[in-house]
């Protein structure tokens, strides 16, 4: 016996009490778990975003498209080093669930623009370039559907109808795989030629979604977005040019307000079990009150009390936290290969775990304190009371 | 020639405010306790046994006057020193048991050792023997719940007896038992006295109780009257 055994025992007097906020508690850390690395998983193009790319929207919204004109007149503008566009394809391959992130890009420029983020050989590069329907596939894509450079795909459109087919689909070879320039860069997804979609789609002739831009310093940014916005003022489309991070933060949004959603239901959750937790470690030491009176009449410090019922909330909060954070790595695990296309490299995350176990301990002390003060202030003979 | 007290008491008052109101206890109480002596406390209820008994275990404070044990006062160490010498000095016996519903008969009374630097094989060692003294070898697995009173009581005596401290403590010990069973505990008590040398000082509002101890003091109105049972004593 040690005065972990105390601590054990203590918890478990009642077995169905203890059960229940285990449960309570687990419940909350899976939560936390799935819905934290859901954020993250949304939020990494932020970090992967470079400072001098700017991107130009639509005023009314990113999904508004914009006239392809547009392309050469922000080229134009002073301070603009390069510039692309690419336009949301709503691809998938085979079914709809096999969801992709397939844009189509002006080929040669939008190379250029992101030369750091996507590495495609000089080779692979020509071959792209040569042929109006050839794909380059990001190596993650190619490694989830066992693709190669030659390969023909069929890829389908949930915006578009190709006009040629009447059908939803469009062919493409494999030209080359698009590999990460640097460890953070995103590479799941597809890009081919906007021509071959703008020339096969009927409707929506030369709209383009949106053009992105680099400046020739991140400094002049804010400058250059004025300008550009100023530029297509009071005509039909009206832009909106923000920094690549911000609109990668918008493009998240699209599906929902995910961080404010795991603030609130992580937070909500939180402040429940913490008031439930703590309310019932309260009465559970009130309980013993005669036997911390006993510990201390045998000569336990009152420290060392205080440090066995602190103990005890923080051996509850972390079994039912860390089985919690375990669960939300199995089920982040089980929901990766179906939701690739939406949240890239989906786990359980060395800082969620991490800032999980900061709560277990959080959790614990603010649970435990209030008990544990009133174990150490505790009065022996007013805690023996009257025999 | 006597050796000196084991316990002294000199000019003790204890005195508590209770509703704006003051209520004295104890104004001037002087006692001495020897080594190897088994007293028994008696008294009306309400007349101050078991705060005479906290004081003596270093559990309540008085508000005036020394207390001595074994040659040191110990009315004015600091509540972490005072744990110690409990935990060194006092083995302490209650009219309801007081053990841990959480803990087995084996690990109750393996509690006081936890305070010592003994390992582990060790203290399951003494514990064990202590529970063999009071005749308890086949319950070491059993939990309080499954005991009964006497028993219960014989596990807190082993808790008590375990880190070997000089003196008992008994408040009422067995207020709460059957005469055969009350009897059983004291016969225990006596020979714990007797054999091993254990100071007693036990708290009894029932005269066949204390007639196992060597002298009996009766509490009255915040003074003693001392009542020695000579020839009288269970032998
Ligand atoms: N903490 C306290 N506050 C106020 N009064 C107390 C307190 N403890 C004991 N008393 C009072 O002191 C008197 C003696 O109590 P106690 O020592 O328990 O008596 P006994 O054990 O002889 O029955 C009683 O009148 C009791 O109400
Ligand atoms: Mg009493």
């Amino acid at each position: 016996m040690n005065d972990f055994t105390l601590v054990r025992a203590n918890l478990f007097r009642r077995k169905l009490r203890a059960m229940l906020m285990i449960v309570a508690i687990f419940i909350a850390f899976l939560i936390f778990g799935v819905l934290a690395s859901f954020e993250r998983a949304f939020s990494s193009g932020e970090t992967t975003a470079a400072a001098n790319r700017l991107v130009v929207n639509n005023k009314i919204n990113f999904t508004q498209p914009l006239p392809l004109a547009y392309l050469g007149r922000v080229r134009g503008v002073e301070g603009v080093r390069l510039a692309s566009h690419f336009s949301w394809f709503g691809g998938y391959y085979q079914e709809p669930r096999n969801f992709l992130i397939a844009f189509a890009v002006e080929p040669d420029s939008y190379l250029d623009i992101y030369r750091d983020d996507l590495r495609v050989t000089a080779e692979e590069r020509a071959r792209f370039l040569a042929d109006q329907g050839s794909l380059l596939v990001g190596d993650v894509v190619a490694a989830k559907y066992g693709w190669k450079i030659g390969d023909r795909i069929p890829l389908s459109s949930n915006i578009w109808t190709n006009s040629s087919t009447g059908g939803r689909r469009w062919d493409f070879t494999i030209a080359g795989i698009l590999r990460p320039g640097k460890p953070q860069s995103d590479t799941n997804l597809v890009v081919f030629h906007y021509d071959y979609l703008n020339e096969t789609r009927g409707v929506a002739r030369d709209s383009i979604g949106v053009v992105v831009l680099e400046t020739v310093d991140a400094a002049v940014n804010e400058t250059v977005a004025a300008r550009i916005d100023s530029l297509f003022a009071n005509s039909f489309a009206e832009t909106e040019t923000v920094t690549e991070a911000a609109f990668n933060k918008q493009f998240a949004a699209q599906f929902g307000n995910i961080a404010l959603i795991v603030g609130l239901v992580v937070g909500a959750a939180f402040v429940t079990i913490l008031m439930i937790v703590g309310n019932t470690m309260v009465m559970a030491i009130r309980e013993r009150t005669r036997e911390v009176a006993v510990l201390k009449t045998l000569g336990f410090p009152s420290p060392r009390i205080f440090r066995l019922v602190l103990g005890e909330s923080l051996l509850l909060a972390f079994l039912g936290g860390i089985p919690g954070l375990l669960a939300a790595a199995a089920a982040l695990a089980a929901l990766r290969p179906l939701l690739a296309g939406f949240a890239p490299g989906l786990a359980l995350a060395p800082p969620v775990a991490l800032t999980g176990v900061g709560l277990m301990l959080l959790l614990g002390l603010a649970t435990g304190a209030l008990p544990a003060l009133n174990a150490l202030r505790l009065n022996i003979v007013t805690g023996l009371g009257r025999d | 020639m006597t050796a000196p007290d084991l316990i002294r008491l000199s000019g003790v008052a204890k005195r508590f405010t209770k509703a704006g109101q003051g209520i004295t206890i104890f104004d001037h109480l002087d006692m001495g306790i020897g080594r190897g002596d088994f007293v028994a406390i008696m008294g009306p209820s309400g007349s101050g046994k078991t705060t005479l008994l906290n004081l003596l275990g270093g559990i309540d404070q008085p508000t005036g006057g020394e207390i001595w044990f074994d040659g040191a006062r110990i009315d004015r160490l600091p509540e972490g020193r005072l744990a110690d010498w409990r935990a060194n000095n006092v083995g302490f016996i209650f009219q309801f048991y007081n053990l841990m519903p959480t803990l087995t008969a084996l690990r109750n009374v393996e509690l006081p050792l936890l305070l010592t630097p003994l390992g582990r094989a060790e203290r399951r060692q003494r514990a064990e023997i202590a529970l063999r003294i009071v005749g308890l070898s086949d319950r070491l697995g059993h939990y309080p719940r499954e005991m009964s009173g006497g028993q219960q009581q014989r596990v807190a005596i082993a808790r008590a007896i375990v880190s070997d401290p000089k003196m008992l403590l008994c408040d009422e010990p067995t207020g709460d038992l059957d005469r055969g069973t009350a009897d059983e505990i004291l016969r225990m008590l006596q020979l714990l006295n007797r054999e091993m040398g254990k100071t007693i000082v036990m708290v009894t509002h029932d005269p066949e109780a204390a007639r196992y101890a060597g002298r009996i003091l009766h509490l009255d109105k915040g003074r003693f009257v001392e009542n020695e049972l000579a020839g009288a004593r269970v032998s």
